[in-house]
């Protein structure tokens, strides 16, 4: 094991030690996560995706008229009917509207990612917190917190979501906020805390609590990052969930944002191309795959992580 | 474990008195009331909206309207349905409970018995291109874009093919001359389907003990009779034609759910059978010279059980709850449809007392799960 490995030379001074330590860590992890092998088949779809997102902003400014290319604006003048099919200039047709399915693909995705990296973020942040701090103080502030836990799962998401959108104009950050809490006071938040319940009776935690430390610096520096490794899987299940659930309200035209996977399909919905799988397969296909391969790929780097993360899970 | 039990209900009534109090403020925090449907109604001069107003009670102020429902939910009085106006919320949950659950439950049951054999398999087999290929086709369908997975199966299986019905609960020709209705109908397919399920059971635990070829002989028998009967019966009393029509409408909805949902167990089964097959029994049991079939069967899938069982306590719970997605898809006039346009619609007894009836549901089913818990591992003592 590393971990117990001594510093290489006397002559090296921590930092470098430590950083060499993460570095061999970071190694052996890389190689399990590679053994579990779908985590990678799923990384590769998520870069895919990472590069058209960032590929976007580039075409626009040199090859794309922003006239014709524009995701929300734009209108295909050369094109006699909409939605037109694929052709050299559109590679992947237009829609009723007249717009680039290719351009509108492009820019979802940086939405999508910053929408899953934001309800990801807050999930982890508030799960750990709730998990470390349940775990950690017991009696009332555990039945306090699982029980707001309890309320927060019966919450079914998307019948809330539904409601919440015709109180308040949802957009990406505030779906991203609300998923966050959601799932961080609840099933995230469960999750962490049984795991930090391993955590709080180890030795080291005595002997924190011994030195002197107060609860929030043993909690913020002792629990919190052995919950991280676990916290980071979680966090791929809240971004594929955060997707989902947008293209879900926004397939059902909740959602106050311009432009998104989920808007294409309510686009083509409302415009009478649904049923229409052959004929303008173009409508349909490119958005709902794009949705289901992002989903699935958050999740299969999770399932590889948890190779990674679950000892239980290593391989003899 | 008494002491426990009165500890836990006594915080599943105040989690559900707290719940109850968020549903009915978020439902209420919406813009207007449930008049607004009546808005553009020419017909309904708007003294008549005015006067509505005053009947439901919805012009008092919101603290006193919260108190009158307080008392009139602890009295057990779900009150009166302002869309449905004058159904009973009660009467509508007993409509609408009964279609989800048929539907969510035959599709749990199926989802978590494929997931379950699929798991077994691919945990076995670690590291085999079995594993790779259901693990990323699983995955697919369990995060799928389940409004677009839902269209195409319509367009494939009940458009292209034209082998089943494109959605809805019935066919309103067939049922027009009818001699019952739909629901008595339902109830009776209903009654039928669980008690042909427990002789099943009953019969399956009674031979429990047996092995070989004579007591498999008994329990297919006992399915395939059991199953004979219930169709005799149903010919008999003239009506199958019905419950035919109804069950060609359910095939649809319950495959696409099983489809979506098995992978959730199958993966799930997948890390807990890894987790067992470390214990030193299991070497034990190869040790002994066992078939690798019997180990896994017996031994390992028994024990790697435990977590499954109480998600599939949870997936049950959370079929009350129904899905928004899958009924309206597939025009399922169920639990989801129904909690959705009472919120949206502001009828607030209807939409505070499905979401508190799915709610309670729920967080029984934690107890019970809880419970089921030291029942099955005797490890844990409360």
């Amino acid at each position: 094991m590393d971990v117990q490995r001594a510093p290489r030379s006397v002559d090296h001074s921590l930092w470098r030690t430590r950083l060499g330590l993460a570095a061999d860590r970071l190694r052996e992890n890389w190689a399990a996560f590679v053994r579990a092998r779908v985590g990678v088949i799923g990384l590769a779809v998520i870069i895919f995706y990472a590069l058209l997102a960032a590929a976007h902003p580039v075409l626009m400014s040199t090859v794309w008229d922003e006239s014709i290319y524009d995701p929300v604006v734009g209108y295909s003048f050369d094109e006699t009917r909409q939605p037109a099919p694929p052709s050299l200039r559109h590679p992947l047709g237009t829609d009723p509207l007249g717009r680039d399915i290719l351009s509108q693909l492009m820019f979802s995705a940086r939405s999508e990612f910053m929408l899953g990296l934001l309800a990801a973020v807050v999930t982890v942040c508030i799960g750990t917190m709730v998990g470390a701090a349940a775990a950690y103080f017991g009696g009332i502030v555990d039945t306090i917190l699982m029980r707001l836990a309890d309320i927060m799962i019966m919450m079914p998401g998307i019948s809330v979501l539904i409601v919440l959108s015709a109180l308040i104009g949802v957009e990406h950050l505030e779906l991203g906020l609300i998923i966050g809490v959601l799932s961080g006071f609840g099933g995230t938040g469960v999750v962490l805390k049984s795991q930090a319940l391993s955590v709080v009776v180890k030795p080291y935690i005595q002997a924190a609590r011994v030195a002197g430390g107060g609860p929030l610096h043993i909690i913020l520096v002792h629990v919190v990052p052995n919950l991280l490794p676990l916290s980071f899987l979680y966090m791929m299940f809240t971004v594929t969930s955060a997707i989902f659930s947008e293209a879900v309200l926004s397939f059902l035209g909740l959602l106050d944002i311009r432009m998104s996977w989920g808007l294409m399909i309510h686009t083509t919905e409302s415009a009478g191309y649904l049923t229409q799988v052959t004929e303008a397969w173009w409508l349909i296909f490119p958005a709902s795959l794009s949705i289901t391969l992002l989903c699935s790929s958050f999740y299969l780097v999770g399932r590889s992580l948890d190779e990674v993360v679950n000892p239980r899970l290593r391989r003899a | 474990m008494v002491g426990y039990l009165l500890n836990r209900t006594f915080q599943i009534l105040l989690t559900l008195f707290v719940f109850m109090s968020i549903v009915f403020f978020i439902v209420n925090a919406q813009p207007g009331d449930v008049s607004n449907v009546y808005a553009l109604n020419p017909d309904l001069p708007p003294e008549t909206r005015e006067r509505l107003r005053d009947l439901f009670g919805v012009n008092e102020p919101l603290w006193k309207q919260y108190l009158v429902h307080v008392r009139n939910t602890l009295t057990g009085n779900f009150g009166v349905s302002f869309s449905n106006y004058p159904r009973s919320v009660a009467d509508i949950v007993m409509e609408r409970l009964p279609r989800t659950l048929a539907l969510f439950m035959t599709a749990t049951v199926l989802s978590f018995y494929l997931g379950f054999a699929l798991g077994k398999i691919i945990a076995w087999r670690r590291g085999g291109w079995t594993e790779y290929t259901s693990t990323i086709g699983g995955v697919t369908l369990y995060t799928v874009f389940t409004p677009w997975f839902g269209l195409m199966m319509i367009w494939l299986l009940g458009f292209k093919a034209g082998w089943l019905p494109i959605g809805k609960f019935l066919d309103p020709e067939l049922w027009r001359d009818a001699p019952t209705d739909a629901n008595a109908v339902f109830g009776m397919m209903i009654a039928t389907a669980v008690a042909a399920s427990v002789i099943v059971f009953a019969v399956f635990a009674l031979t429990k003990k047996r092995r070989g070829s004579g007591a498999a002989l008994i329990r297919i028998g006992s399915l395939a009779g059991s199953l004979l009967v219930a169709v005799g019966i149903w010919l008999v009393a003239g009506t199958g034609y019905l419950a035919w029509d109804i069950i060609r409408h359910m095939v649809l909805p319950v495959v696409t759910l099983t489809l979506i949902s098995f992978a959730g167990t199958m993966l799930l089964t997948r890390s807990s059978m890894l987790e067992t097959m470390r214990e030193d029994y299991v070497v034990a049991a190869r040790a002994k010279g066992l078939p690798e079939k019997d180990v896994r069967d017996r031994h390992v899938a028994r024990n790697a059980l435990l977590p499954v069982v109480t998600s599939f306590m949870f997936s049950l719970a959370f079929a009350v709850d129904g899905g928004v997605i899958i009924e309206s898809i597939f025009s399922w006039p169920g639990m989801g449809q129904t909690l959705v346009s009472a919120a949206v619609a502001e009828d607030l007894p209807l939409a505070v007392g499905a979401f508190v009836f799915v709610g309670s549901f729920i967080l029984l089913a934690h107890l019970a799960a809880d419970v089921l818990y030291v029942y099955l591992d005797p490890r844990i003592r409360y």
